[in-house]
């Protein structure tokens, strides 16, 4: 078969909505896209465990703990999911995650913010969690079939992360008034960094047009950014929090919210490696990979020992 | 860099009540042990699983895709491995 | 009298498995491998559920009218009764895991002699962590073997663990006169036998993984008399951080 026939073919699948599987034939740059894409959400799961898991030790009672680990454990479950779609492709684990360590590869940049109070582990869950899924359950019909099938187990399981996020800050908002004040306080430092999870304008987007094409995507950044910003206005009333945005107000016309520009350069400051936690998100990695060779090593060497013993 | 990666497993589950055991996804581990221990902690978390197997991925071989239409083809003429194929008559019971 | 001692025994299986617990969740987000990642935090939860079922008894026990958060939570620290063990620093992999390993071979047994416990809640609580603990030990055994016969570099760390952890084992066989006015009710199983079955456990494993046994047996105790080491202060700060900072609140 020639490249042009195959390509054809390759086309024609995306367009009947058939999922392209590992094996199937896939133009480079597709698959260049994809393990940048799958590896880039990988990323951020992992590093997502830090600001959370920051809390673990701090949790305020022994029901919130165990959520909590569950929820960070779960972290790394989709990690795991999304490593393993990537390693589909011809990628390997490792290597991802160097270039991770070197900065080749990003991550969401919301979780180089700190989490300074209880009460932004809540609105990580309620905010950060919703808007990733937001993302990801648009990302469940992805045209490459591991991806989406990853994608439907992590929305499956992401849905407690949100509910438990929000549970815990009903608790705050019916609170005292310090837990209430604490609450809104972090809804002041993570809204807009929740909206810049969505990424750049469609305008600066440099990948958004080719994966819509090849429906990697399915919806560009700022259909998305505004679907999120539509449904937490509600979610953010009954809780009685104010969003921090003087501009937020329903359009008529549009039918939807509109809302005041990010700030774009604090986002690409952010991306770029200069927000509050990169340099430590990164070194908590790096750490845990290099105090973690000597066990892979050894895992290594005494599965060869066993294999040979066996075989003698 | 270093090579210090665990070889990959695929990991095939059997829900409660499911007949078979079906692939989930894939792991690292250094040896079936603790492949299926991993696969015990990553993919039933949540009661998916009463039985696991695990398969290295090296050991696992795969149709060809470009194979797809002679292994495939053949078989959607022969409709008279279906039952539909044959009719019986409106009073014929148990059958 | 004899509700007060069953009540401090069953504290000291709370305090023992809440202390583990929040020593493993440290280790969440930073293991040498997702994988194993998953396998800690799945122990630390494992003991967190453990801990809130002997917490609600001991608090039933008590009779205070206190939840299992209160008896988690606030308390100073000469009234938690842990062992020693439980509250050393993770360290590195080694380490936890032979920490883990000590305590698995100790709380096996035990939960299974408490199975017959005629304290019924009791025996409850053990047949539910007695399967979560067996798989506990066989992780962990399995891992103390990886490590002593993987790599020089694994072997020297696992020996050095368990070098250093082998002076807080003997207080997991601890007893006082609570402990004997419960074993004479037959409410709770001697020690002596759980001490022999741990060593046996020890041994099998340690031959295996072709690690040595300690000849030193110098010992340090305390924890189950309220005397802990200068780390149980810090884990108390954070453990109680917030009940402490934001008192009376629900969360």
């Amino acid at each position: 078969m020639t490249q042009a026939e195959q390509e054809r073919r390759f086309l024609d699948k995306i367009d009947r909505e058939i999922k392209i599987e590992p094996n199937d034939w896939m133009p480079d740059e597709y698959r260049q896209t994809l393990i940048r894409q799958i590896s880039q959400h990988a990323h951020s799961e992992i590093v997502g465990m830090l600001p959370e898991g920051n809390w673990i030790t701090r949790a305020p009672n022994l029901r919130r703990k165990a959520v909590l680990l569950a929820k960070v454990q779960d972290e790394a479950g989709h990690g795991l999911y999304l490593y393993s779609a990537t390693e589909t492709l011809g990628a390997d684990r490792e290597q991802l995650m160097d270039d991770m360590h070197t900065g080749k590869a990003k991550y969401s940049s919301i979780f180089n913010y700190p989490a300074l109070t209880w009460a932004d582990i809540g609105t990580i869950g309620w905010l950060v969690d919703g808007a990733a899924i937001m993302n990801q359950v648009a990302l469940c019909r992805t045209s490459y079939g591991p991806y989406a099938r990853a994608m439907v187990k992590i929305c499956k399981e992401e849905s407690f992360h949100q509910r438990q996020g929000y549970e815990s800050l009903m608790k705050l908002c019916n609170g005292a008034p310090q837990q209430k004040a604490m609450a809104q306080d972090a809804m002041n430092r993570f809204w807009w960094p929740s909206l810049m999870m969505f990424g750049p304008s469609d305008a600066e987007s440099t990948h958004s047009d080719q994966s819509i094409k090849w429906k990697i995507k399915r919806f560009t950044n700022d259909e998305l950014r505004q679907s999120f910003v539509d449904a937490t206005v509600s979610q953010a009333q009954i809780l009685g929090l104010t969003i921090p945005d003087p501009n937020l107000k329903w359009n008529e016309d549009r039918g939807h919210y509109d809302f005041s520009e990010i700030n774009w350069e604090e986002f690409w400051q952010v991306v770029k490696g200069n927000g509050p936690c990169n340099k430590e998100r990164i070194a908590a990695r790096l750490k845990a990979k290099e105090e973690g060779l000597w066990v892979r090593e050894a895992a290594n060497a005494f599965a060869k020992k066993r294999a040979m013993k066996k075989s003698a | 860099m270093s090579t210090t990666q665990w070889p990959l497993w695929e990991v095939f589950i059997r829900s409660k009540q499911g007949l078979n055991h079906k692939h989930v996804g894939s792991l690292r581990a250094p040896d079936a042990t603790l492949a299926l221990e991993n696969a015990r902690d990553v993919y039933t978390r949540r009661s998916e699983g009463i039985s696991i197997w695990v398969v290295e991925s090296a050991n696992i071989h795969a149709t060809d895709i470009d194979d797809a239409d002679s292994f495939f083809e053949p078989s959607d003429t022969k409709i008279y491995r279906h039952p539909t194929f044959y009719e019986v008559p409106d009073g014929v019971k148990h059958m | 009298m004899q509700d007060q001692a069953l009540f401090e025994y069953v504290l000291r299986l709370a305090d023992d498995s809440l202390i583990l617990g929040q020593r493993l969740g440290e280790w969440c987000g930073h293991g040498p491998i997702l994988e194993e990642d998953i396998a800690l935090t799945n122990i630390s939860l494992d003991l967190i559920g453990q801990a809130i079922s002997l917490y609600d008894l001991a608090a039933e026990l008590e009779g205070a009218g206190k939840n299992h958060d209160q008896l988690a939570y606030l308390r100073f620290e000469n009234e938690y009764k842990n062992v020693l063990l439980v509250e050393q620093p993770n360290g590195d992999f080694a380490m936890t895991i032979l920490r883990q390993f000590f305590f698995d071979a100790f709380r096996l047994p035990l939960y299974e002699a408490l199975m017959q416990s005629p304290v019924s809640q009791l025996a409850a609580i053990a047949a539910k962590s007695v399967k979560e603990t067996r798989y506990h030990l066989k992780h962990t055994s399995e891992w103390v073997i990886r490590m002593g016969d993987g790599t020089d570099e694994s072997h020297e760390r696992a020996q050095a663990a368990i070098d250093h952890l082998w002076r807080y084992t003997s207080e997991l066989f601890y007893e006082d006169n609570k402990d004997e006015q419960l074993q004479a009710l037959e409410q709770v199983p001697s020690l002596k036998g759980i001490q022999a079955n741990w060593m046996e456990t020890v041994k099998t494993v340690l031959y295996e993984a072709t690690l040595a046994i300690p000849t030193n047996n110098w010992k340090f105790e305390g924890g189950r008399e309220g005397r802990h080491s200068e780390h149980m202060g810090y884990i108390l700060a954070d453990l109680q951080y917030m009940q402490r900072a934001y008192p009376n609140m629900e969360w």
